[in-house]
């Protein structure tokens, strides 16, 4: 669940979007308390990242990251990409997410999502994602979305 | 009473040891620790409690729980739902005593394979609840179904399917 992501956003240039929307992205309470960080942002699509936090192991043994944390991870760059595609107008809220767990993510490796929303319709924004540690080849989780359009005064552009 | 019929176990020493049982499943997690989930139990019915937090606001304008804590309160209610299940029997039955259970060896949490959330109502800036049931538990795979809600049992705010692999158990 997110709001809309032009708030504060400095100019239309590439730059300033980037540098507004991850204003917005981290000033999310619980995306600040897990150090989120907004790296890259295009028409529907988004980068989210976060370090690797003792904070967040959900197994003592390993000191592998909770699948929880890397959930919200990937619920906030859905709505980043969400947010980020020509055809959202304002915010934007998660109808449902499935996540599949692939691999552990490794002990002290940072965790990168990406997400793609590669439909859109007046209601409802389709969305992929996926997250991965220093290891490109295989992603710790994927995630599939469906997100609620927003159309905050004045409807769909 | 017969005689050589063993006299029942006093009811504080039976809390004692599922409440010690629980806490030891529970305490380890660093992550549920972090989030700040607590576990009720009535018998062996868990519910999951998590208190609200400034910190797990996902929309400071509503405001509204953050969609990924959400998702992370229900998989950690998932989680601790089954594995306690499995703990549960094995404490009953005698297999292990609890009062030895050592933190780090405990029984391995199940691992998610796969978790589907529905997102019914936004979550309000207030304690939310959560109650797993688990559907199918065999040797390999589990498959559990999580309930949660914030001020009516009858309103759910989310709900979710989970698939999970089941720890090896021991011999």
């Amino acid at each position: 669940m997110v709001p809309r992501v032009d708030e504060g956003m400095t100019g239309m240039d590439e730059n300033g979007k980037i540098t507004g929307a991850r204003r917005f992205i981290e000033s999310i309470p619980h995306a600040r308390a897990l150090n989120m960080t907004l790296d890259d942002l295009a028409e529907g699509m988004a980068a989210v990242s976060m370090p690797y936090d003792a904070r967040l192991v959900g197994d003592p043994q390993t000191g592998v990251i909770h699948g929880g944390a890397v959930s919200a991870l990937m619920d906030t760059c859905c709505g980043a990409a969400v947010m980020s595609h020509p055809g959202s107008a304002a915010g934007t809220a998660t109808l449902d997410l499935r996540i599949d767990y692939m691999r552990a993510a490794t002990p002290g490796q940072r965790l990168r999502a990406s997400a793609t929303c590669h439909h859109i319709t007046r209601s409802v924004a389709f969305v992929r994602a996926s997250a991965h540690d220093d290891n490109d080849d295989l992603p710790v989780a994927t995630a599939t979305g469906a997100f609620t359009v927003d159309t905050e005064g004045g409807g769909p552009a | 009473m017969t005689p050589g019929a063993p006299r029942p176990e006093p009811v504080q020493v039976v809390k004692q040891r599922r409440d010690a049982a629980l806490q030891t499943l529970v305490a380890g997690v660093p992550y549920i620790r972090f989030l700040g989930i607590t576990f009720d139990r009535r018998g062996d019915e868990l519910t999951a409690v998590l208190p609200f937090d400034d910190k797990l606001i996902g929309n400071p304008q509503l405001p509204a729980l953050h969609g990924g804590v959400t998702a992370a309160f229900l998989e950690t209610a998932a989680i601790i739902g089954l594995s306690w299940s499995l703990l549960w029997e094995d404490m009953e039955a005698g297999r292990i005593d609890p009062a030895r259970l050592d933190p780090l060896l405990l029984p391995r949490l199940p691992k998610t394979i796969d978790f589907t959330l529905d997102y019914l109502r936004s979550g309000l800036p207030r304690d939310a609840y959560a109650r797993a049931r688990v559907n199918r538990s065999g040797r390999r795979y589990a498959s559990v179904h999580v309930e949660a809600w914030q001020d009516n049992r009858g309103r759910l705010f989310a709900q979710a399917t989970g698939h999970f692999l089941v720890p090896a158990r021991e011999a």
